[in-house]
C-alpha cells in the first residue's frame, strides 16, 4: 500500500465510499456476466430449470454441457479449427513481423523509407471489402484455412511499434556486432529478440487473440460450414439460439448420463470461446507497460 | 562461404551512409531487405492490389470478363449511389452513432482514469486495472452473445423481471435504444483498454504541482481542474482528433451481428450496407463504389483532422516531414 501524499487532505468518509461503490460497480459489470455465463454452463437441467434459465446461485454442478461439446461433432471440429488457424497464423504473423521489423529498424538501410511508407500509408486508406474479397476469391483461397490468416497476416500497427521498440536499441551494440562479423540473422535471434521479449509477449498476443476472434473474414471467405471457426459457431448456436442438441433427444438418456439442457451447452460454447483469451491474458498482462502502448497508440 | 571483408565503417549503419555506393549499401543491407521482403509481399497482394481492385467502381464488373473484360460506366455507380436511400439511411446511422459515442463514449475513459488514478493501494489499482482491460481481448460475437444473456428477451434482466411479476423489456431487438445499446456495449468493451493512455499521462504530471497547489490551498476539485485536465489536454486533442478523422468506421461486427434483431433502419452503417447490397446481391461494383465513397471520406477526414492537430500544435498520426 502506497502511503497517502502528506500535502493531500484526507477522503472525506462520503467521498470513499461513493469511490468504493463506483468501483466495485465497475469490477462487477465485467466479472457478473462471466459468472453466470460459467455457472449456467456447469449446471444440470434441474438447477438450470429451477432458476427459470440462467443460474445466479451454485446449485447442482455437473460438466455434461463440456462432454457433449467435446465428444465430437460441430464444437469440437470448429475448437480445432479456431486453435490451428490461431497457431499457424501467430507463429507467421510474430515471425513476419519480428523480421520486417527489425529489416526497417536500421537508420541509413538501402531502401527502408520507401518500403516503412508502404506500411505507413495502410493507415490512411482501406481498400475497402469488395476488392479485398475478390482477391481472396481470384488467388482460390475460399473455403481455405488460409483466406482466415494471409490477409491479416501483417498489421501495420504491430509492425511500426515493434519497430519502435527495436530503434530504442543502442545502435552501439548491434555496430559492434556487425563489426564482430554476425549477420543481421544472428543479431537479430541472439541480440535483439532477448532485449525484447516483453513487446514480443505483447504483439503476439494481439495477434492470437485477433486470430482466435476473427469473425468477419470466415462470413466472408469461409461458405463450408463444416470449416467454420468457433466464433462461427458462437454466433449459430448462441446468438440466434439454434440447438445443439434437438430437443426430442433432450429426454433421452446417452452414455449413462442425461443430457445437458440446452442453455448449458449453449454457455458452455461461450465458455470455450472465452477461456483461451482468460488464460493467456495473465501472462501477458503484465507487460502492458508504458512503453509499449504509447507507442501503440501513437502508432 | 568466402566472402571480401568490407572496411569497418561501411559495416556500422550509424555512421555516415550517404557516402557509400549502392552497391556496396546493398551488400551490407541485403539480409535486412530479404527479412522484410515477404511481408511487404503479403502488403502489396492484400492491400495495394485490392486498392487498385477499387477501379471496379467505375466499371459494370463481372466475375467472368474480370477487369479487362468488364464495361467502363464512368460514374454511374457513384450516381447511383447517391441517389439511393439506404444509402444515406448507412450514412445517416454511422454518423449519428459516431457523434452519439464522441459525447457518451469518448469521456468515460478519462473520468475512469482519474478515478483509477486516485486509488492509493497499487495492488488493488492493477487488479482493477486487470479487470476492465479484459473485455477488450472478447470477439464481439462473445460480447454481443453475454448481453443477450444478459439483457436479452431471454437474459437474466427479462427472467428476473418476469420472476418478480413485471413485463419484461427486451433491450436487444428495441430499434430507438440500438444507439445506447451499442454504446454501452463499446463503453462496456473497450473504455477500460481506453485508459492506458489517460493513466500514462497522468503519470507523467509532475506531482510537485499538485504539492505546491495543495500548500497554496486549493481544493481536490480545483487540482483536478487547473492541473490534472490541462495535463491531460494534448492526449485528448490527439485522440479526439483521431476520433473525428475515423468518423465514417464505427466497427463492422458489432453491427452485423444485430441487424437482424433491431432491423435495417436503426442499425445499417456504412460497412454493413456495403456487405449486404454486395455479397447477398452480386452488385460487385457498386459496393466497390460505396467502399471507395468510404475510403475516400475517410481518407480526407484523416488528413484534415492531422491538419487541425498540427494548427493546435500537436503531432497527429503523422508528422511533418
Amino acid at each position: 500500500m502506497t502511503t497517502r501524499p502528506v500535502w493531500q487532505e484526507r477522503p472525506t468518509v462520503f467521498g470513499l465510499t461513493l469511490k468504493t461503490v463506483v468501483l466495485t460497480l465497475i469490477v462487477l459489470a465485467m466479472v457478473y456476466p462471466i459468472y453466470v455465463v460459467v455457472l449456467t454452463s456447469l449446471s444440470t437441467a434441474r438447477t438450470v430449470t429451477e432458476a427459470g434459465g440462467l443460474v445466479t446461485l451454485p446449485g447442482e454442478l455437473s460438466l455434461d454441457a463440456y462432454r457433449e461439446l467435446f465428444g465430437g461433432g460441430v464444437v469440437t471440429r470448429a475448437v480445432l479449427v479456431s486453435t490451428g488457424v490461431t497457431v499457424v497464423g501467430t507463429v507467421l504473423s510474430l515471425g513476419l513481423t519480428i523480421f520486417a521489423a527489425y529489416g526497417l529498424s536500421r537508420p541509413g538501410s538501402v531502401l527502408h523509407r520507401p518500403l516503412l511508407f508502404l506500411f505507413l500509408l495502410t493507415f490512411l486508406f482501406t481498400p475497402g471489402m469488395i476488392p479485398s474479397y475478390l482477391i481472396v476469391r481470384e488467388l482460390g483461397l475460399i473455403d481455405s484455412y488460409w483466406s482466415l490468416i494471409l490477409p491479416t497476416a501483417v498489421s501495420a500497427f504491430n509492425l511500426v511499434v515493434m519497430r519502435a521498440f527495436f530503434m530504442n536499441i543502442p545502435g552501439e551494440v548491434l555496430d559492434s556486432a556487425r563489426i564482430d562479423g554476425a549477420s543481421d540473422f544472428r543479431i537479430l535471434w541472439r541480440i535483439v529478440l532477448p532485449m525484447s521479449k516483453g513487446v514480443t509477449a505483447v504483439i503476439g498476443l494481439f495477434y492470437a487473440v485477433g486470430y482466435w476472434n476473427a469473425f468477419f473474414n470466415a462470413v466472408l471467405y469461409i461458405n463450408d460450414n463444416g470449416k467454420w471457426p468457433l466464433q462461427l459457431i458462437l454466433r449459430q448456436y448462441v446468438q440466434q439460439g439454434m440447438n445443439l442438441v434437438p430437443n426430442q433427444r433432450a429426454v433421452d438418456t446417452v452414455a449413462g448420463y442425461a443430457l445437458p439442457p440446452n442453455l448449458a451447452i449453449k454457455m458452455a460454447i461461450i465458455v470455450v470461446a472465452l477461456v483461451p483469451v482468460l488464460l493467456i491474458y495473465p501472462f501477458v498482462q503484465r507487460h502492458f507497460t508504458k512503453g509499449v502502448i504509447i507507442g501503440a497508440v501513437k502508432g | 562461404m568466402l566472402r571480401k571483408s568490407p572496411p569497418a565503417d561501411a559495416l556500422t549503419s550509424s555512421a555516415g551512409t550517404g557516402r557509400l555506393p549502392l552497391r556496396a549499401r546493398l551488400r551490407r543491407d541485403w539480409q535486412l531487405l530479404a527479412m522484410t521482403v515477404p511481408a511487404v509481399g503479403l502488403l502489396i497482394v492484400f492491400h495495394y492490389v485490392p486498392t487498385l481492385g477499387n477501379v471496379i467502381a467505375f466499371q459494370d464488373y463481372s466475375p467472368y470478363d474480370g477487369i479487362t473484360g468488364s464495361p467502363w460506366v464512368g460514374f454511374y455507380n457513384f450516381q447511383w449511389l447517391l441517389s439511393d436511400p439506404e444509402f444515406w439511411t448507412a450514412l445517416r446511422n454511422t454518423v449519428t452513432i459516431t457523434a452519439f459515442q464522441l459525447v457518451f463514449y469518448f469521456p468515460v475513459p478519462i473520468a475512469l482514469a482519474i478515478l483509477l488514478d486516485s486509488v492509493l493501494s497499487r495492488r488493488l489499482r492493477l487488479f482493477i486495472q486487470g479487470v476492465v482491460y479484459m473485455p477488450h481481448f472478447f470477439s464481439w460475437v462473445l460480447v454481443v452473445a453475454l448481453f443477450q444473456q444478459i439483457l436479452g428477451g431471454a437474459g437474466l434482466l427479462a427472467q428476473t423481471l418476469r420472476q418478480a411479476g413485471h413485463e419484461p423489456w427486451n433491450v436487444m431487438t428495441n430499434p430507438d435504444a440500438f444507439i445506447v445499446l451499442v454504446t454501452a456495449q463499446s463503453v462496456w468493451k473497450d473504455a477500460g483498454w481506453g485508459t492506458i493512455i489517460f493513466l500514462a499521462a497522468l503519470a507523467a504530471i509532475n506531482t510537485n504541482l499538485y504539492e505546491a497547489a495543495a500548500v497554496d490551498g486549493a481544493s481536490r476539485w480545483r487540482r483536478l481542474w487547473h492541473i490534472t485536465l490541462p495535463g491531460l489536454r494534448p492526449v485528448i486533442l490527439l485522440l479526439l482528433i483521431l476520433r473525428l478523422g475515423d468518423a465514417l468506421n464505427v466497427g463492422f461486427e458489432q453491427f452485423f451481428l444485430q441487424r437482424d434483431a433491431v432491423g435495417a433502419e436503426a442499425a445499417e452503417v456504412l460497412d454493413t450496407f456495403v456487405y449486404w447490397r454486395t455479397l447477398m446481391t452480386g452488385a460487385w461494383s457498386y459496393g466497390a463504389a460505396a467502399g471507395l465513397f468510404k475510403g475516400l471520406v475517410g481518407l480526407i477526414l484523416i488528413v484534415v483532422a492531422n491538419k487541425v492537430a498540427h494548427r493546435f500544435g500537436e503531432q497527429g498520426i503523422y508528422k511533418r516531414s
